[in-house]
């Protein structure tokens, strides 16, 4: 395989790191859903170079799932609820912009540290595509118990899910991929309709420690 | 079987799915409720015949001694608690606190769930258990949100929010498992059936083996309730429909904990990858004693229960940590005991809460005067759960606890401290619940006290006499399990 193959494999996927640092320092919801909406162009390419150069063409679906469902619909309903909501204004870190980049930089460290030597038999382009995929997941968590609302939380679990789709089309020919991005999109599309529908503005742990009481049916 | 026209695996499968389609078009919710009860039974027939007639190994589906032990007890609860949810759901109706469209939705719900749990105990594709997984989280998410109260949509979202990045981590781990797989076994579908892979599992890379085992852990760990990732279940019991407390309690928790012996296997295959015993047994005490201490602060009296299976959890993962003949044996048990009490006591708890019109445990008392037949069951319920002589759980949770002297004492002092210190707390409770001077409302009852009487039965013949031909299968299944 061509030294060339590789190294565009690894610039997308290090692309999507990118990105979720750049989501990390988003202090406005809107930017943060346009970050996203790039965050699954980047994945489409990825998937799709994927398909390219395993010859695999049932992934060039997951792509072209990931370019609709995800860097189209999925931001365009998300900005209506910003705006529905009301909530566009909204700074809402637990904490601060620097710790949690700092954090960030830890957790990459931290997923290259744990998986490049666990992975060292594995074929090299999955070997990196998991590295960085894991760095993308746990930048995702990450994002998700720093933001206190729920549409950032669902912003953190869409980057996370993107982060495992790169992962499961970095194995090599692993079977099930489409039928799992598949799945993951019914969940995404139920997360967002229940935001929808339950107009949940906050996420469910809030700090006023009352609130939490009454909700736990401990005070009455 | 001869005259069967579906093999029965594909059966257990097949009823559930039929019959979810059959309950979305019908209306008239008496119709849907005996519906419901009907594809439970025959659910749990083809279970039975599962016993006696074992299919090929295919690439999707198998069933090996481990499976069918969850199966029946899946298909066994899911018809009882049918039979319960019949009785509960018409109450519900009445104080319409429920709607008609809303019960057509649920009994659909009831039954993709059960197909998605009986899919996830069948398939021997570490893929497809994760997308039956998933499926079954989903069906009892919208359940847990049913009510449409504020804090029953907070309890959905939570566990939606949560179990979803369980999920999500499950699956990062089930990648990493075929990754491990791929150069041994090749590219495609091979890689990930299970089958295939724990014959060859001795052969794969183990630090990869050991990376997945922990973010399955961490991901099928959250579904199973443990702490510290058991956030979401308390609340997902409160909130929900009494029903669904049972299956989540009795079962789901179950499938999700099934998910993780199947890679726990994989890992104990491998003589060169961690053992995973010590990662469980760690898992297991921490959700015990914190459990046991949490159970003294609740005022709720279905998320006093939900505690209460967070620390039963604890002591089946705990068990089947310390592995070995006998620890797997007695985690086995205790699974079993432990469904089949704790449904029972959430069937009681419904009617209770029904009968009182409130889940408050300060409201509640004196049920032994006013309602007998529930409170008696109850306080027979909680002294099963509690772990007291003569019934099963008493046995199972002596068989851990005198298997873990014999090995790790230290541990075992945990184990023990945790187990005395929930059995104080509910201990505690029940007596202010059962006795003394009633409070609150005390109108007539229409329970279905058969399924309680029969899970109670159950536990208590299997305190006093565990059949020969049992026990030979548990040991079986218990060497299986490494």
């Amino acid at each position: 395989m061509p030294k060339l193959y590789f190294d565009i494999a690894h610039t997308l996927a290090g692309s999507l790191v990118l990105l979720s640092f750049v989501m990390l320092y988003q202090r406005r919801l809107g930017a943060l859903v346009n970050v996203l909406a790039l965050h699954a162009v980047v994945l489409a390419l990825s998937v799709a170079w994927q398909a390219h150069i395993q010859g695999l063409p049932h992934l060039y679906i997951t792509a072209a799932i990931a370019l609709v469902f995800k860097a189209i619909v999925v931001p365009m309903a998300l900005r209506r609820m910003i705006v529905m909501l009301g909530i566009h204004r909204e700074i809402e870190t637990v904490t601060g912009i620097g710790l949690s980049m700092l954090a960030g930089i830890g957790l990459v460290a931290l997923s290259m540290a744990v998986m490049l030597p666990a992975t060292a038999g594995v074929d090299p382009v999955a070997r990196e595509d998991i590295a960085l995929a894991l760095s993308v997941v746990l930048i995702g968590l990450l994002l998700m118990v720093t933001r206190r609302n729920a549409v950032s939380q669902v912003v953190g679990f869409l980057s996370l899910e993107n982060g495992i789709v790169l992962a499961a089309t970095g194995a090599q020919g692993m079977p099930l991929v489409v039928e799992i991005s598949v799945a993951f999109s019914i969940l995404i599309a139920l997360i967002v309709i229940g935001i929808f529908l339950f107009r949940i503005r906050e996420r469910f742990d809030t700090v006023d420690v009352q609130a939490l009481d009454r909700f736990r049916g401990e005070r009455r | 079987m001869i005259g069967t026209p579906v093999s029965p695996e594909a059966a257990v499968l097949l009823v559930p799915l039929v019959a979810a389609g059959l309950l979305a078009l019908l209306p008239g919710y008496r119709l849907s409720a005996r519906i419901n009860v009907v594809a439970s039974a025959l659910s749990l027939l083809a279970a039975v015949q599962l016993l006696f007639h074992r299919p090929e190994a295919g690439p999707l589906l198998f069933v090996d001694d481990l499976n069918v032990v969850f199966i029946l007890l899946n298909t066994l609860v899911g018809f009882t608690t049918s039979v319960f949810s019949a009785s509960y759901i018409g109450h519900e109706l009445e104080v319409g606190r429920l709607t008609r469209g809303y019960l057509r939705f649920y009994h659909a719900m009831y039954q993709l769930m059960m197909f998605g749990m009986n899919l996830a105990l069948v398939a021997n594709n570490i893929g497809l258990i994760w997308v039956a997984v998933e499926l079954a989280t989903l069906t009892t998410v919208l359940m847990v949100g049913i009510y449409r109260t504020h804090e029953a949509l907070e309890a959905a979202w939570k566990y939606f929010i949560l179990g979803s990045v369980g999920i999500a981590l499950a699956l990062f781990g089930t990648i990493l498992v075929y990754l491990a797989a791929h150069p041994v076994i090749g590219e495609g579908a091979d890689a990930m059936v299970w089958t295939i892979l724990i014959g060859r599992a001795a052969e794969f890379d183990p630090a990869l083996l050991n990376l997945a085992f922990v973010f399955l852990l961490l991901g099928y760990g959250t579904k199973v309730g443990l702490a510290p990732l058991h956030a979401w279940l308390p609340d997902a019991h409160a909130e929900g429909p009494t029903p669904i407390s049972a299956v989540l309690s009795g079962l789901l928790l179950n499938v999700a904990l099934y998910a993780l012996l199947r890679f726990k296997m994989l890992l104990a295959a491998h003589p060169g990858a961690i053992a995973p015993g010590p990662l469980m047994v760690t898992l297991g005490l921490v959700s015990l004693v914190f459990a046991a201490f949490m159970l003294y602060r609740r005022r709720d009296i279905k998320r006093m229960f939900a505690y209460s299976s967070i620390e039963h959890m604890g002591i089946i993962v705990f068990a089947f940590g310390m592995a070995g003949p006998l620890g797997n044996f007695a985690g086995l048990l205790h699974m079993t005991m432990h469904s089949l009490t704790k449904s029972a006591i959430f069937f009681t708890v419904g009617h209770i809460a029904q009968v009182k019109g409130t889940q408050r445990m300060a409201e509640i008392r004196g049920l032994t005067e006013t309602h007998p037949v529930l409170g008696w069951s109850l306080v027979a319920g909680v002294a099963a759960i509690a772990g007291l002589p003569p019934f099963g759980v008493f046995m199972s949770e002596f068989l851990v606890v005198s298997s873990t002297f014999a090995r790790e004492p230290l541990l075992a002092l945990v184990l023990v401290f945790g187990v005395l210190i929930g059995f104080g707390a509910l201990l505690l409770r029940v007596t202010s619940l059962a006795f003394g001077e009633p409070v609150g409302r005390t109108g007539p009852v229409q329970a279905s006290t058969l399924p309680i009487f029969a899970h109670l039965a159950l536990v208590l013949v299997a305190g006093l006499y565990l059949p020969p031909g049992l026990v030979a299968w548990f040991q079986n299944v218990a060497r299986l399990l490494g």
